[in-house]
């Protein structure tokens, strides 16, 4: 017989769990004891809510399974929505337990009283109350499995105080499985529509494989890279899909998109047909979605039906997990040994290469010694041997980390892709580092994305996270003043970040190293000292050239083709 | 075009709000809704009406069918079905008027449900257009008041909406 508090942390346990990442308060005190009184399920006490869901978040990227997270009631739930949004436009597994006011006082305007089902609802995945304690194990079987199944994303479970009183003692059995009848994900494609789809992808003259991040969420890399070889077909990794096709392969094209490289955003332009793996055609990728690659069919594998022909309409769509699609395709391909026109292929590679001659990721370096923001990227590449989990946050530094740290691993580039939220890579960089102790983890971020959690300084002193912060500090927030500079003629409202802290004196104070960076010579020796300290976290203040943009830029409401390769030269 | 897409879902607390919460999220317009229970308690059977382009009804069917709580749903208006829609109204009925309004409902086939010397209530019921007819015809400045049900919608033949 267990109370509901017992219940919970005992659910979690049967989960395997082995960490949560969470903040006390009232009405989740019960639980914070039953948690209190066993060892099998740890927890990281982080400095802000909005920081323990971006660590649970950037394990669950990492590592594919659901990260979890405790939070009390009111603020402690609120707090985690921006982490909860975070997961959702990413797609990713995650149950949060929120702490409720008593079931009595619900709708009384009690103390800490939020109505976290109302303000959730739009950003998860599903959400459930409890009603009643003897719930409680098969409610948070149903998370997980609702958390992790199908299209992943994240599930509240909001937990009344009453539910867990620790006199109240009820019968506890874990259920093994779970059956839904209103859910039932699919778990293969049509055999017919693959069948299709694959000799539309040998009859191709000019194709491209779109990798989004369906194939690394749904770890079917392996598979998509036999398909692309196999057919010697072009591969662009979209934002969420990067390290899904490994950048050092003669085949991988870069990203499509607004920051695209100019050979994917050719390469898409002017193909005759698209294969999407797990990609969604996103706003960011597609630009003016009536000008959007005029002359391609597309194929397109989602497990969820939704992001089918949402945005782009899809001539062949193939609703099911991109794993055992590509699997199906290749297994197809293995008895039909017809392949696509040898000649065509060779012209279409011709061009790409052309294509990649032209602009290649160039930029101009300064001859003052002022660094690059790419120049830092690269160097972050070059010391960590391109291996390092890289966790991001959101601006400039995140397209230039997107566009130069060469990803050949699935799983190790962690940004907030969809939401776009700032603050979230120095969290995301402790999560990883908390499960991947021997790892290099970075956490490349600004000054101005850094200060939205960098409370979390201490929860790294308390829990020894030596992760690596690449703050590549331009004193502005770099992106809107890029749009500021092309839109705006230079008015730089709001977008410079006066008063900075002395960084090194921050990090110093919560026990942390700290090297500053203000010339390019000083680069290199400073990162391979940071990261010879194997075991301190160590905050590089990185002092770059606040004038840098991000190019290649797409000309807003224009086709893919229509790009700013630099300040002054326009496709 | 109009479209009235019939939905089966859990009949549980918060369902109707995920349903509703979506329309609002996602830029979709609902004209009408209705909802309750079905001959099984533990179904609730929803009837929304809405308005839009093919992509956009694909779009808000897929949405629905994401639900976690919703169970199967159907649009209506792919083949051939019934729909209804009830209404209660309350008219001006004095003087001269009085034989005028009675004898609109009987051609109606509406019923009156309750009477004062001044007042009938009236009760319709049918497709939109033809409760529409009935307000114009009676004329707005005798109605009092109306309330409509919203539409519901069953398809014809032997074709059924049931898990």
């Amino acid at each position: 017989m267990l109370s509901g508090a017992e219940m919970v942390i005992r659910s979690l346990q049967d989960e395997g769990v082995e960490y949560i990442y969470g903040y006390p308060g009232g009405s989740v005190l019960h639980i914070y004891d039953a948690l209190f009184q066993q060892d099998k399920v740890k927890h990281v006490l982080v400095r802000h809510e909005q920081a323990a869901t971006h660590m649970a978040d950037a394990y669950a990227r990492a590592s594919g399974k659901p990260g979890v997270v405790l939070v009390t009631s009111g603020p402690g739930a609120t707090n985690a929505v921006t982490g909860i949004a975070t997961a959702y436009m990413d797609s990713i597994p995650m149950v949060v337990i929120s702490g409720q006011v008593m079931s009595h006082l619900i709708g009384e305007d009690a103390f800490q009283e939020t109505d976290i089902l109302g303000v959730s609802r739009p950003v998860v995945k599903h959400n459930f109350a409890i009603k009643n304690p003897k719930d409680i194990a098969e409610t948070i079987k149903k998370a997980f499995y609702v958390a992790s199944s199908g299209r992943p994303g994240p599930v509240v479970v909001d937990i009344p105080k009453d539910m867990t009183t620790p006199t109240d003692k009820f019968e506890y059995s874990y259920p093994e499985q779970i059956e839904m009848r209103s859910y039932n994900p699919a778990t293969r494609g049509h055999s017919g529509q693959i069948k299709k789809a694959v000799d539309m992808l040998v009859a191709a003259k000019r194709p491209v494989i779109l990798l989004g991040g369906g194939t690394v969420g749904g770890r079917a890399c392996d598979e998509a890279a036999a398909l692309a070889r196999e057919l010697n077909t072009p591969v662009s990794t979209t934002l969420m899909g990067l390290g899904g096709f490994p950048a050092s392969d003669r085949q991988w094209l870069g990203m499509p998109g607004m920051h695209g490289s100019y050979e994917a955003n050719m390469a898409l332009h002017h193909a005759d047909l698209i294969l999407s793996l797990g990609a969604r055609f996103d706003d960011r990728v597609t630009n003016s979605t009536e000008k959007f690659c005029p002359t391609a069919r597309v194929i397109h594998v989602d497990i969820d039906p939704s992001s089918i022909s949402k945005t782009i309409a899809a001539d062949v769509p193939i609703v099911g997990p991109t794993k055992s699609v590509v699997t199906e395709m290749l297994g197809l391909l293995g008895k039909n040994k017809a392949r696509p026109d040898a000649d065509a292929l060779a012209s279409w590679w011709n061009q790409i290469d052309q294509w990649r001659e032209r602009h290649g990721g160039h930029y101009e370096t300064n001859d003052n010694g002022l660094l690059k923001p790419q120049q830092v990227i690269e160097a972050v590449h070059k010391v960590t041997n391109g291996e390092a989990y890289v966790c991001s946050d959101v601006g400039q530094h995140q397209m230039f980390a997107a566009q130069y740290y060469k990803f050949d691993k699935p799983n190790r580039w962690i940004n907030s892709g969809g939401l776009g939220t700032m603050g979230f890579g120095f969290p995301a960089a402790m999560g990883v580092k908390l499960h991947y102790p021997d790892a290099e983890v970075v956490c490349v971020t600004g000054e101005g994305s850094f200060q939205m959690n960098l409370q979390e300084f201490s929860t790294c002193s308390q829990y020894g996270l030596p992760v690596k912060i690449i703050c590549i500090n331009n004193g502005s927030l770099g992106m809107v003043r890029q749009w500021q500079d092309m839109n705006y003629e230079s008015r730089h409202s709001q977008s410079y970040m006066q008063s900075l802290p002395d960084f090194e004196k921050l990090a110093e104070a919560y026990g942390h190293e700290a090297i500053t960076v203000t010339h390019e010579s000083e680069l290199m020796p400073a990162l391979e000292k940071a990261f010879a300290m194997k075991d301190k976290l160590v905050f590089l203040d990185i002092h770059v050239d606040a004038a840098e943009h991000v190019y290649p830029m797409q000309v807003p409401k224009a086709s893919m083709r229509d790009m700013w390769l630099n300040k002054t030269e326009r496709t | 075009m109009r479209h009235i897409i019939a939905v089966l879902m859990e009949n549980e607390a918060g369902a109707l709000s995920r349903v509703v919460g979506l329309f609002s999220q996602r830029n979709f317009n609902i004209e009408t809704l209705n909802v309750a229970p079905t001959e099984d308690p533990t179904l609730s059977r929803l009837t929304v009406t809405t308005t839009g382009s093919d992509r956009v009804i694909e779009q808000i069917t897929k949405q629905l069918n994401k639900l976690i709580e919703v169970v199967k749903l159907v649009d209506l208006t792919d083949g051939d079905h019934i729909e209804r829609e009830m209404m209660l109204i309350k008219l001006k009925a004095a003087g001269q008027h009085r034989d005028e309004i009675k004898r609109t409902v009987d051609i109606f086939r509406g019923q009156i449900v309750d009477v004062t010397s001044s007042v009938y209530t009236v009760q319709l019921a049918g497709d939109q257009g033809k409760l529409d007819a009935f307000i114009n015809a009676i004329g707005e400045t005798y109605v009092l008041e109306t309330v409509r049900t919203g539409v519901s919608g069953i398809a014809r033949g032997e074709k059924v909406l049931s898990i």
